[in-house]
């Protein structure tokens, strides 16, 4: 016999906050065999679910050790014990989250908003490792049946915005929504 | 001094004809679709006027007459036509394998048609200039080739006054779509079939333009290979929210040597792309001098009649 569906999400709205969440730490390590597996492990068994890990070797701080950022996914409510067991086993985390939305868009939304569910639309746009929905403004001026605009602010990591427009782009065309991209302007 | 011929007689056309002589140049022949003036030793350019905004009609003589006249520089001002590109593309053509200057005003030689115009430029002893065809007055490829094309990354604007003008009033008075369009079409801004500015277009004519001057022959655009999308689906309640957070909706055209893309994006208020009413904008992208704003007006008769007699400014003598 399998579960009933209704159990595998009791609370649509409530149980939203422990859903996984992607990370950043920087950690530096010291320039030895089996450092970098030593700092990784700990993650993986504290229920990280490692994302990249980008190891600098031929950057070497001034204190002689090689910087190592590693994203992981992991629910909110364990993130601090990673963090805990990693300074525990003497691995020097330098920042945690420092850089990890580091760029913040908005995007527009048109069209039947509230008949394609605007909260599975959030819900979907931040399943993705890229993006969080920081702020919703909704206008349906015409009512619900009406043509409506809704107004998304994201945080994405620093150059993760392609992306996170990416994600936003797929959902609206598959839901016959239209989005209004911002405009990435010359750098000055 | 230049001996020009000036096809095509429309707002365009008109103001060339109407400001050449302020630039030192004369009229020898002019053309609208009925018929044509030429006078070798150049036209007195305000009877020319006078009689085409009498009977509608420049001349008696043939419209092929006007192409066969002893001219330095055709001036092409046709309107804009896509696909073939004709009847422009044979003026252009006509003229070339005269060893004469061409100028255009009209887009659709050089967005639908760009290599076979640069094929017989490079076989002729004249040169095709077009900066009318993107911006009006602003000097975007003047620009352009003065930086060198394969320095630019890329351009982006705000290249139609009408949709600009559509939306600029949408968020200013919280109208709909609909009404500001019947108040621009009823003040002249908006053409009773303005299909052409709302969906894009006319924007994405000008971005395949860009594009084109960009790629710098390594791949020819048309407007198939654009991505465009019009104003048409932007309520009020969009641009409503977007100026409730500092921003604006415009409708923006993207070029580079692999791209163009047209379509409504948020810009922040001050953003120079944010510009008001009519007006056009252009942001070059460089390798090394990071952006440059360009502003003005994008259209309208002594404006584009502006751009084109600059280009003609600027061409090497002949002999």
């Amino acid at each position: 016999m399998t579960e009933p569906e209704a159990e595998t999400d009791p609370e649509p709205d409530g149980g939203r906050d422990d859903r996984p969440q992607a990370h950043t730490i920087r950690l530096e390590l010291a320039d030895e065999p089996g450092e970098l597996l030593s700092a990784l492990e700990p993650i993986a068994d504290e229920g990280g679910n490692l994302l990249s890990i980008f190891h600098e070797r031929g950057h070497i701080t001034p204190r002689g050790r090689i910087p190592v950022e590693v994203d992981l996914e992991c629910p909110p409510s364990r993130f601090e014990g990673i963090l805990e067991r990693l300074r525990n086993e003497g691995i020097n985390v330098v920042d945690a989250d420092a850089e990890r939305y580091g760029e913040h868009l908005t995007v527009l939304l048109v069209g039947d908003l509230v008949g394609t569910d605007i909260s599975d639309t959030v819900t979907r746009v931040e399943s993705s490792p890229a993006a969080t929905v920081e702020d919703l403004s909704l206008s349906a001026p015409g009512g619900p049946a009406e043509q409506a605009s809704a107004r998304l602010r994201l945080a994405t990591r620093a150059g993760a915005a392609d992306e996170a427009l990416g994600i936003v782009r797929t959902v609206a065309a598959e839901k016959g929504l239209h989005a209004i991209e911002p405009l990435t302007e010359v750098s000055r | 001094m230049s001996r020009i011929a000036v096809v095509g007689c429309g707002a365009v056309g008109r103001s060339v004809v109407d400001l050449a002589g302020d630039h030192g140049h004369d009229v020898v022949a002019v053309a609208d679709s009925q018929g044509a003036a030429v006078d070798p030793a150049g036209l007195e350019t305000r009877a020319v006027l006078e009689r085409k905004a009498a009977d509608g009609a420049v001349g008696d003589a043939a419209p092929a007459d006007a192409l066969a006249a002893p001219y330095d520089v055709l001036v092409e001002a046709t309107p804009t036509t896509l696909g073939d590109a004709e009847p422009g593309f044979s003026h252009v053509a006509r003229a070339l394998s005269r060893d004469r200057h061409v100028v255009l005003a009209n887009k659709g030689p050089v967005a639908e048609r760009y290599g076979d115009v640069r094929e017989l430029e490079a076989a002729s002893r004249g040169s095709v200039l077009f900066e009318a065809t993107v911006g009006g007055a602003i000097p975007v490829l003047g620009t352009i080739d003065d930086y060198g094309p394969e320095r630019i990354t890329a351009a982006r604007g705000v290249l139609n006054g009408t949709a600009n003008f559509v939306l600029t009033r949408m968020a200013a008075e919280g109208l709909d779509y609909e009404h500001v369009l019947a108040e621009a079409q009823d003040m002249g801004v908006a053409e009773a079939d303005p299909s052409f500015d709302v969906e894009g277009t006319d924007a994405a004519l000008k971005c395949v333009i860009l594009a084109n001057v960009l790629a710098c022959g390594e791949r020819e655009f048309t407007l198939d290979d654009a991505t465009v999308e019009g104003i048409t689906r932007v309520p009020g309640s969009a641009l409503d929210l977007a100026a409730e957070d500092g921003r604006t909706v415009r409708l923006v055209g993207e070029a580079t040597a692999d791209e163009v893309r047209v379509g409504p994006r948020l810009v922040p208020d001050t953003s120079p792309l944010a510009v008001s009413g009519t007006r056009n904008v252009v942001q070059v992208e460089t390798a090394h001098a990071d952006g440059i704003d360009l502003s003005g007006r994008g259209a309208g008769g002594p404006e584009t009649a502006t751009a084109v007699l600059a280009d003609v400014g600027r061409l090497p003598p002949l002999d």
